[in-house]
């Protein structure tokens, strides 16, 4: 069987205009094989999951860097539940503090990678992450 | 070069080679961050050609290479110009009279992404960011609280707002009117600078043609009635950022000035008077001798498109004054500690640079907003630079070093290219909405990061130097999440408690001039805020008769 291709979105929710992290982290996603649909800025939950479902992808990653990252992980994962999508696997990073991450880790989210992260971690990441996903269907 | 110098050269260099064949050098090649390629050495031959009178000259005087006044920082420091405000107007208030009360010479409001891009607090496109990245502004009843027990005719005030920056003037305007300071005595500066929003910050909220008609309303309204007001901060910083480089940040943001003089000159405005109020504001990152060259640069450039671009002859509109903010991207989370150091050498390349103000990042920020004790590290580092190092006692310190005087010759080259292709697309709106600059700043911001994980770049801390470690311990500030409620309170009161018909004819007045070119806005929406309409409810009535902007998306 051919191994299907990576499909990931990475989102930049809310109102925060920095894309830097977001769209690097698209490229290197793109460049190490996977199918990336990036969503440009300001972006509702309900319009990032309505990508995700459309576009039938295995993952989400989101970048936030205003601090708002616990009120969006928490809805999109809700939302992501919700439609039926609860098997999507979210990662982030941002500008996030070591004791905001257990509380996003619990609610669902596979993994935040805070500044610094070289972006082949998060590419080997996903890749294993989805891997297992597969795997488990 | 005479005999003896040409002979001793020769022998350097004869050594340099017998010392290569023992120790090979660090690299292959040198360059510096953005990739200028560095000689090993740098001697009197670089200045060969240059004309000292043309290219460098005298503080104060054209072509401002050395500084754009005569004594510079023996006349007085910089302006210590800390950015600041989080939570709602009580709690940013507080921290600015802290900030005066430590020896802070000019406020800089931070406004929460809401405000920014015109959403009142109760609005569902603010839900989560109230108060988060700056302080939430909803109406002028915010504002008076802001500068409560703050005089206006006594500090200078720095205002990052960019798409509804007339609103947030007009309601600057206000608060003065309310302490009894008329509005031509208030000083201070908006950012007011849309273009770089489109490329690198993304706080736009209408297309590029009526924001430009904001913009310039603006610059004809303040130049009659608020004639010490700076009407815009042409901005490299978030070009820089976004991943720019340091040529890239001078080229792209002197091509957004160039189209800022345009787009007032062809609403028949003179850039001898408006030329005046224009402000720059840039970034200082790591690499010493290439920033300290760049603010010369942009500086030598900026008077050279003036005069022979424009031909303005006045020469306090062909100064290039600028702020600095150190560079938040280059603050690592890992052993946040060494950003005082980073935040240090930044700020020092700045005033070697000659900035007019400067806000230190403090080391915490690639966590969190600042906390207090962080802040007060990042005031002290610039009151050390000036008070300590000795840097400030003479103008221009480092002009004259051959590498320097080489730096800024090879930017001033580079950005002047950029800027040529730029001209030849159409000028800066073409630029941008071809995805030109966006693409251009997104590979340099790729190519940093790729090589900071192949280790060509070392980041301390981050790639080498590692050590094993946890912020949770660290005292981070977290905002109240508490603040959208308050706000959306406060915001049902004042619904409930101010005169709406008032509001209403003042926003159907606004309404009606917006679709009229000839009109300016400026009167009619210090009106509505008077009348204590709502940044949401002004904002709302304009983008119903200009649209909003659509993000061009560059990967």
């Amino acid at each position: 069987m051919n191994e299907r291709k990576i499909r990931v979105v990475v989102a930049k929710p809310g109102l925060d205009g920095h894309d830097r992290g977001a769209k690097i982290i698209a490229r290197a996603l793109r460049d190490a094989g996977s199918e990336v649909i990036y969503t440009g800025l300001r972006q509702t939950p309900e319009q990032i999951v309505d990508t995700v479902i459309q576009e039938d992808a295995d993952a989400v990653g989101i970048s936030i860097l205003s601090g708002a990252h616990t009120f969006y992980f928490n809805r999109i994962i809700e939302l992501l539940r919700e439609r039926g999508a609860g098997d999507v696997i979210i990662f982030g990073g941002g500008v996030i503090p070591d004791s905001d991450i257990p509380a996003l880790l619990e609610a669902g989210a596979g993994a935040i990678f805070g500044p610094g992260t070289p972006t082949s971690v998060c590419v080997k990441w996903l890749e294993e992450a989805v891997a297992k996903k597969r795997a488990e269907e | 070069m005479n005999k003896e110098y040409m002979e001793a050269k020769a022998r350097y260099e004869s050594g340099v080679a017998k010392s290569l064949q023992k120790h090979k050098e660090r690299k292959e090649v040198f360059a510096t961050g953005g990739g200028i390629p560095l000689e090993r050495l740098y001697g009197p031959e670089v200045c060969g050609d240059s004309d000292y009178m043309r290219e460098i000259g005298f503080p104060g005087e054209y072509p401002f290479t050395r500084g754009v006044q005569s004594t510079m920082y023996r006349g007085r420091f910089w302006t210590m110009r800390q950015y600041a405000g989080f939570a709602s107007a009580e709690e940013s208030n507080e921290r600015y009279r802290y900030l005066l009360a430590s020896g802070t010479t000019g406020l800089s409001v931070a406004f929460d992404l809401p405000t920014q891009i015109g959403f009142d607090s109760d609005d569902p496109m603010a839900q989560g960011e109230c108060g988060k990245v700056g302080v939430a502004i909803d109406s002028l009843k915010d504002m008076e609280i802001l500068f409560d027990q703050i005089p206006l005719d006594k500090v200078s005030t720095s205002m990052t707002i960019n798409a509804p920056a007339s609103v947030l003037l007009a309601m600057y305007i206000c608060v003065g009117e309310k302490q009894g300071v008329p509005m031509s005595d208030l000083s201070g500066t908006i950012q007011n600078d849309i273009l770089k929003e489109y490329i690198a910050r993304g706080t736009y909220i209408f297309p590029p043609k009526p924001s430009m008609r904001l913009i310039t309303d603006i610059f004809e309204f303040c130049s009659r009635h608020v004639p010490k007001w700076n009407t815009i901060s042409i901005s490299g910083y978030h070009i820089r950022e976004a991943g720019s480089t340091a040529a890239q940040e001078v080229a792209f943001t002197l091509a957004d000035g160039i189209a800022y003089v345009e787009a007032a000159r062809s609403k028949g405005l003179d850039p001898n008077v408006f030329g005046e109020r224009l402000s720059f504001f840039f970034n200082a990152h790591n690499d010493f001798l290439e920033e300290v060259a760049k603010f010369r640069a942009a500086r030598r450039m900026w008077a050279k498109l003036m005069k022979e671009r424009f031909g303005v002859t006045n020469p306090k509109a062909q100064m290039l004054r600028f702020h600095t903010q150190t560079g938040g991207s280059t603050l690592t989370a890992q052993q946040p500690e060494n950003n005082i150091v980073r935040v240090t050498m930044q700020a020092l390349a700045s005033v070697l640079g000659g900035t007019q103000s400067l806000h230190t990042n403090s080391m915490d920020e690639a966590l969190a907003l600042p906390s207090e004790k962080s802040v007060m590290i990042a005031l002290r580092t610039q009151q050390i630079i000036a008070n300590e190092s000795g840097v400030t006692n003479t103008v221009d310190p480092l002009a004259g070093s051959y590498a320097i005087e080489s730096l800024t010759d090879e930017i001033e080259k580079k950005a002047f290219e950029y800027i040529q292709q730029i001209d030849e697309m159409g000028g800066m709106l073409v630029a941008i909405e071809k995805g030109y600059v966006q693409k251009h700043i997104q590979d340099s911001a790729y190519e940093y990061q790729r090589s900071v994980e192949s280790k060509q770049a070392v980041v301390v801390g981050v790639n080498q130097y590692k050590i094993e470690e946890s912020n949770k311990d660290m005292k981070l500030l977290s905002v109240d999440a508490s603040v959208g409620e308050r706000q959306i309170k406060k915001l049902a009161d004042l619904r409930r408690s101010r005169d709406n018909i008032a509001v209403n004819n003042a926003l159907d007045a606004i309404q009606a001039a917006a679709a009229d070119e000839s009109r300016n806005l400026m009167p009619l929406i210090i009106d509505a805020v008077r009348a204590y309409a709502t940044e949401g409810e002004i904002c709302g009535v304009l983008r119903r008769v200009f649209g909003e902007y659509t993000e061009n998306i560059v990967l």
